[in-house]
């Protein structure tokens, strides 16, 4: 197997007493789907923001591309071809819809007609053509998850790491946006995902990693992480998977 | 280029004017306004496009200012040359303080607080020390040539003037229809999702405030040239500051056209009041102000926003109209 695209070597990050993120390790391999889920609170954010160069490490690596890219700031990240979207969508509010996808297109493309003709298709990958010169402080819940995707995938990324592109989404959204995260994979950009939608999780992603309390307790494929008794008290409660499995028993 | 017209239109016209009346009242007042929009459209390129508000930007007209008269009167440095060196020291200025405030990430009004204080800094030192004259101010010698920057009646000044103006429109209008431009305003919507598409905010912000203070501080030297006077009072004194940023804001923040709309039409309005409330002194200035803070309640984006609402609204209606029509068949 070749080497991961990616990997998180033994990364902690401490904000003055707190230590948020614990020694957690993760990889992703590349032109995969990576899951990384976990309860509200267990640093899955944080560990994004440290992978994307927002945040540095306090200890540990991250590996990308063959490279050390801990502390390097977002900017040169985004040109080494790592894009991120954020779990409270950034629009640029003032721009429309072809504006704020050209300012990642500018990323590869000096010339503004460039960047605009290039964002316009970006926008209709991912179904936002209609919309391209809408100004995005108009846009839905769902439209602004699409940009914030559109925007990413501009920069014409190698890594794609989603902060919960589904949440907020209605089911028929999910329905609609899976096939677009799927066709962002099948070109060949490797993605982690942080995601709570886990019908989405587990028909995407080949590897899920489990993040609670700022440390990974499980790494598998979706079907061993669902039955995995760690995975169900981190998210239930202490017991929660031994009574689950005893009612299961007595109501057979 | 796209967009160029509006402006070779408005300079053109402009242009004529000298030709129609050779009086110095309309003159002078036409040559200010012009001044303001210069100085305004400097502040411009970083408050409009690049949302950083600077309340200091008389530390620039005030370098310029002083670099040009005291080049000359001090060294016997051409009038012309010390234009350009003073636009250079403008633009120097502008960019030690804007690489000392973006890189300790001040923003907002921090960032407005710590260009404030700057300003007066320049203000109490040039005050002070002998080399720009300290109190007594700084006089640039009559020399009614060409050559020294001075001309005989006020014509060739306005020109001068509008050709500068009509840079800065051009200039402003190329950079927003560059990549410059469009980090620019992605850094002013929203700074960490411009970083995560690329973009050196730091860096980005440091050019715009160096362009944006050769911008004002050739406002400075012109008006160093216009006036043969400069003090500290005049040359870093708060009003250019204010002036520096009323006119884009009245006119429009951030569009290329704003400053000088909102330069023509807030000095207007103080002529009109003064002779509205005739000898009552201060009388003016209270209404002056009122207006003003009527403009900002009313149209919170300027001049230039009410004309861009009129006419999404007329596109609406249009667009409206044939849509009703097909409901009716329906």
């Amino acid at each position: 197997m070749d080497e991961p695209l990616l990997r998180v070597v033994q990364v902690s990050k401490r904000f003055g007493g707190l230590l948020a993120i614990d020694r957690a390790s993760l990889t992703a391999e590349a032109s995969r789907i990576t899951a990384l889920i976990g309860p509200n609170g267990a640093g899955k954010t944080t560990l994004f923001s440290i992978i994307s160069g927002f945040l540095p490490p306090s200890e540990g690596r991250i590996v990308y591309a063959g490279a050390d890219i801990a502390g390097l700031p977002p900017n040169r990240l985004a040109r080494r071809g790592i894009a991120r979207t954020f779990q409270i969508v950034q629009p640029f509010a003032g721009l429309t819809v072809r504006e704020n996808i050209a300012v990642g297109a500018h990323l590869s493309r000096p010339a503004r007609a460039d960047a605009l003709a290039a964002a316009g298709d970006v926008a209709r990958a991912v179904g936002l053509g209609e919309l391209l010169d809408r100004p995005a402080a108009i846009l839905t819940v769902a439209g602004r998850k699409r940009l914030e995707l559109a925007r990413a995938l501009a920069i014409e990324p190698r890594l794609l790491l989603l902060d919960e592109v589904l949440a907020g989404l209605n089911p028929s959204e999910v329905r609609d946006m899976v096939p677009v995260i799927r066709a962002v994979a099948d070109r060949g950009i490797t993605i982690v995902m942080i995601e709570h939608v886990m019908q989405a999780v587990m028909s995407l992603a080949e590897t899920v990693f489990v993040l609670s309390e700022g440390r990974i307790i499980a790494a598998g494929s979706p079907q061993e992480i669902a039955g995995n008794s760690h995975v169900v008290e981190a998210y239930l409660g202490k017991g929660a998977a031994s009574r689950l499995m005893g009612a299961g028993a007595g109501h057979a | 280029m796209k967009g160029l017209v509006p402006i070779v239109a408005v300079v053109a016209l402009l242009a004529t004017v000298p030709l129609i009346t050779s009086s110095n009242v309309v003159l002078n007042f036409l040559v200010v306004a012009l001044l303001i929009a210069l100085v305004g459209q400097g502040w411009n390129l970083l408050g409009g496009y690049g949302g950083q508000y600077s309340f200091g930007h008389a530390a620039f007209f005030g370098t310029g200012a002083y670099v040009t008269a005291i080049l000359q009167v001090r060294y016997g440095v051409n009038a012309w040359l010390g234009f350009v060196l003073g636009v250079a020291a403008g633009a120097l200025v502008g960019a030690v303080i804007g690489a000392l405030s973006f890189r300790s990430g001040l923003k907002g009004s921090y960032f407005a607080l710590v260009t404030l204080a700057f300003a007066e800094v320049l203000r109490i030192v040039a005050s002070v020390s002998p080399i720009t004259g300290a109190g007594v101010g700084t006089l640039i010698s009559l020399d009614l040539r060409p050559m020294a920057f001075q001309f005989q009646n006020r014509a060739p000044f306005y020109w001068i003037i509008l050709a500068m103006v009509g840079l800065s429109l051009i200039l402003i209008r190329m950079i927003e229809h560059s990549r410059f431009g469009a980090y620019l305003v992605a850094v002013r919507e929203n700074e960490d999702a411009a970083r995560s598409l690329g973009v050196n905010a730091t860096i980005v912000k440091l050019c715009a405030m160096t362009i944006s203070a050769a911008v004002t501080a050739a406002g400075g030297c012109f008006y160093a040239q216009y006036f043969l006077f400069i003090d500290a009072g005049i040359a870093y004194g708060s009003w250019i500051s204010i002036e520096a940023l009323l006119a884009p804001i009245i006119g429009g923040i951030g569009t290329v056209l704003g400053p000088l709309l909102g330069a023509l039409v807030v000095k207007t309005l103080g002529e009109l009041t003064k002779i509205v409330t005739g000898g009552a002194p201060g009388l003016d200035l209270v209404i002056y102000g009122g207006v003003l803070i009527l403009v900002i309640a009313i149209a919170p984006r300027g001049i230039v926003g009410i004309f861009v609402d009129l006419r999404g609204r007329m596109r609406r209606s249009k667009a409206a109209a044939p849509a009703s029509l097909e409901r009716g068949h329906g």
